[in-house]
């Protein structure tokens, strides 16, 4: 015991200069979530809804920092959505860096993209709808993950057994579609189901002032589409997850106060109910900073983006021909005051998608973020339709450690 | 290197003779410069205490990494401990003498790099009194220069010297710099805003040497005047030449920085 200790301390004493040891960090969190008006069904019979969340992450580092594990389930527990209430393996990584490759193995998550209104060209892992409608909160995916990294830039390759399927809200959670979608009888046009392996490889790169990716994913399509089905007499969507070829392409160029961004899908395999099979979709546009106005230290940023999918009115997304107009507010404050207030537009109709965000440090330690989301003017043939009195203030208050 | 090699060679003949203010300035700045360089890579921890004017104080923990860059400016990475809320997140940035630099900031909560502008020279680093240009790397052609006089501050022989940003968004007009006559380093800066007015001092403490050759500070003191806010740093834990590549300033390297 005594030997194991001292080598303990030597291997801390050496190692402490160069890497932190092991460590546990994280958050756990209150949300409430106020809707104001009625839902559209009895079963969901509240305007307050409120959940309890904890994201605990280890990390743990050797060989110089080239070899790590990273360990980040992620739980919430919702007072009125039981489908809300569920486990998550956020990240079970093990990695390993050299010179020119850099090896990750276990559940992860990736994000791949530029714009900030949608993220069509990030693929890798499935949406935790039922989190946010936002689409920005994602399943942790199964991977091996090789990247090379090059003078020509990274080419990331990535081998993924085990599907994710894409969580909806259960029959009495608010934001639902009607019927609801019944996640426990998917379908899937691989036979091997959720055990198909799938392929993905990736080119990033920035050269001056622009950044570059393009990728293209072989597998079982992230988004469902739904057909009409029966559960317990109960009328319910199914969804039916293809096996699809997508194609990805996203710019980013940074022009001083500029960005300029575009990110462009080409995607086949999945049938529309006329039949087509194939797609375009993509999001482009701008960010424009002005740096501390009103002679303040205070950032805004105006983001202008133009969102087609040509799909149109079959498409799964309600942002098939819409552009997005929003402000980025940062008071660079101790705080870290952030607000991002915006308004997608249908540019055929006359819906309107309204969205605010913002967030403060309070203390060291804890941290404030609201959100409100607001469905406006929405035409019966649009499929925000449902959403029409699903508006909603939320509150959420998390102590990090 | 070669920029500053021909800027010296230039300046040769009139070291000797009459100097005008602006060359003998220059000529400061040149020295400093050629003093400072060699040290390769560094890495070193830095505490942030930021005070308001009610005198409330908040911390940030950063670690840094640098890597020397012949003939541009240098690499960075900057890893944030605290608040807890920021922890992982992650800052790299290629400074460039005139042209904007290149930066990107990794957010660990959505894992995403971002390519952000490097308009906001002028901006608040992590809400405190020093602005991103105070914090990034020192060239020679950032400015030009204007020697004032030789005086003493705090029973140090000092160089008095003017300087007037040279790139694109800063938020200062000119900058007076005391430099210590025997270690070629600055002891005080005072930053004058657009309008010519003092916006803040800046004092430099407690010098160290390290490798017989280079200077660094273990505490700096930015006192903002207008907003009464001010911002201490605290650096410690320095070491060079530990071996670090431009492989350690990428943007794989940024994703997983801890």
């Amino acid at each position: 015991m005594k030997k194991i200790h001292q080598i303990t301390i030597l291997t801390g004493v050496l190692l402490s200069p160069v890497i932190k040891a092991d460590e546990w960090s994280g958050y756990a969190g209150i949300e409430l979530r106020y809707f104001p008006e009625n839902a559209l069904f009895e079963v969901q019979d509240h305007n307050i809804n409120g959940s309890l969340l904890f994201e605990p992450e280890y990390y743990t580092a050797w060989d110089e920092a080239r070899q790590s594990f990273t360990f980040s389930p992620f739980l919430r527990l919702d007072q009125q959505d039981s489908e809300r209430t569920h486990f998550d393996i956020r990240e079970l990584t093990w990695l390993k860096a050299a010179d020119e490759w850099e090896l990750r193995v276990g559940i992860r998550k990736v994000f791949w993209g530029v714009t900030e209104s949608s993220h069509l060209v990030d693929i890798i892992n499935q949406t935790d709808l039922i989190e946010n409608l936002d689409t920005e909160d994602k399943l942790g995916q199964p991977m091996i993950n090789l990247a090379l990294i090059r003078d020509w830039g990274t080419l990331d390759f990535f081998v993924m057994p085990g599907f994710r399927e894409r969580t909806f809200p259960g029959i009495e959670g608010r934001l639902r579609t009607q019927p609801r979608v019944d996640t426990d009888n998917p379908v899937y046009e691989s036979a091997a189901e959720e055990k198909h392996i799938d392929l993905a490889v990736r080119w990033s790169h920035y050269i001056g002032d622009f950044d570059i990716g393009l990728s293209h994913f072989y597998g079982t399509s992230r988004e469902p589409r739904f057909v009409f089905g029966v559960n317990a007499s109960e009328p319910v969507l199914i969804p039916h997850y293809d096996i699809i070829h997508q194609t990805g392409l996203d710019i980013q160029a940074t022009k001083g106060n500029w960005l300029w961004k575009l990110e462009s899908i080409y995607r086949t395999g999945q049938p529309t109910v006329n039949g087509d099979d194939d797609f375009i979709a993509l999001a482009g546009g701008f960010e424009y900073t002005f740096v501390g106005v009103f002679e303040s230290a205070v950032d805004l940023g105006l983001v202008i983006e133009y969102l087609f999918d040509d799909r149109d009115g079959e498409a799964s997304t309600p942002f098939e021909n819409d552009a997005i107009i929003a402000w980025r507010l940062a008071l660079n404050d101790e705080q870290s005051t952030e607000l991002l207030a915006g308004v997608i537009f249908d540019l055929e109709d006359s819906s309107k998608f309204f969205n605010l965000e913002a967030s403060r440090r309070i203390g060291d330690n804890w941290k404030l973020e609201v959100e409100a989301r607001l469905f406006a003017d929405i035409p019966e043939n649009d499929i925000q339709f449902v959403f029409r009195d699903e508006d909603y203030l939320q509150v959420t208050l998390a102590r990090y450690f | 290197m070669r920029n500053y090699l021909a800027l010296m060679l230039f300046m040769i003949p009139y070291i000797s003779l009459a100097e005008t203010p602006e060359e003998k300035g220059l000529a400061i700045a040149v020295e400093m410069d050629k003093r400072d360089t060699g040290w390769v890579d560094s890495s070193n921890d830095l505490q942030m205490i930021l005070r308001n004017a009610q005198g409330q104080e908040s911390k940030r923990d950063i670690r840094l990494k640098a890597l020397e860059v012949d003939g541009d400016g240098d690499k960075s990475l900057s890893i944030f401990d605290t608040p807890n809320d920021v922890k992982g997140t992650a800052f790299l940035s290629f400074t460039h003498a005139t042209k904007p630099d290149d930066q990107w900031l990794y957010l660990p909560a959505l894992k995403r790099v971002k390519r952000i502008s490097s308009a906001n020279k002028s901006g608040p680093f992590m809400g405190s009194e020093f602005a991103y240009e105070d914090i990034s790397s020192q060239e020679v052609e950032k400015y030009t220069y204007k020697w004032l006089r030789d005086e003493m501050l705090d029973g140090q022989e000092v160089f008095v010297v003017e300087r007037y940003p040279e790139y694109e968004h800063s938020g200062y007009k000119r900058m007076l710099t005391w430099v210590d006559k025997e270690i070629y380093m600055p002891l005080k800066v005072e930053f004058y805003d657009r309008k010519d007015a003092l916006l803040k001092t800046l004092t430099i403490h407690d010098y160290k040497q390290y490798l017989d050759q280079f200077w660094r500070p273990d505490r700096q003191e930015m006192i903002n005047h207008q907003s009464k806010k001010s911002t201490t740093l605290l650096w410690s834990n320095y070491k060079f030449k530990t071996g670090l590549s431009d492989r350690d300033f990428d943007k794989n390297s940024l994703k997983r920085a801890r």
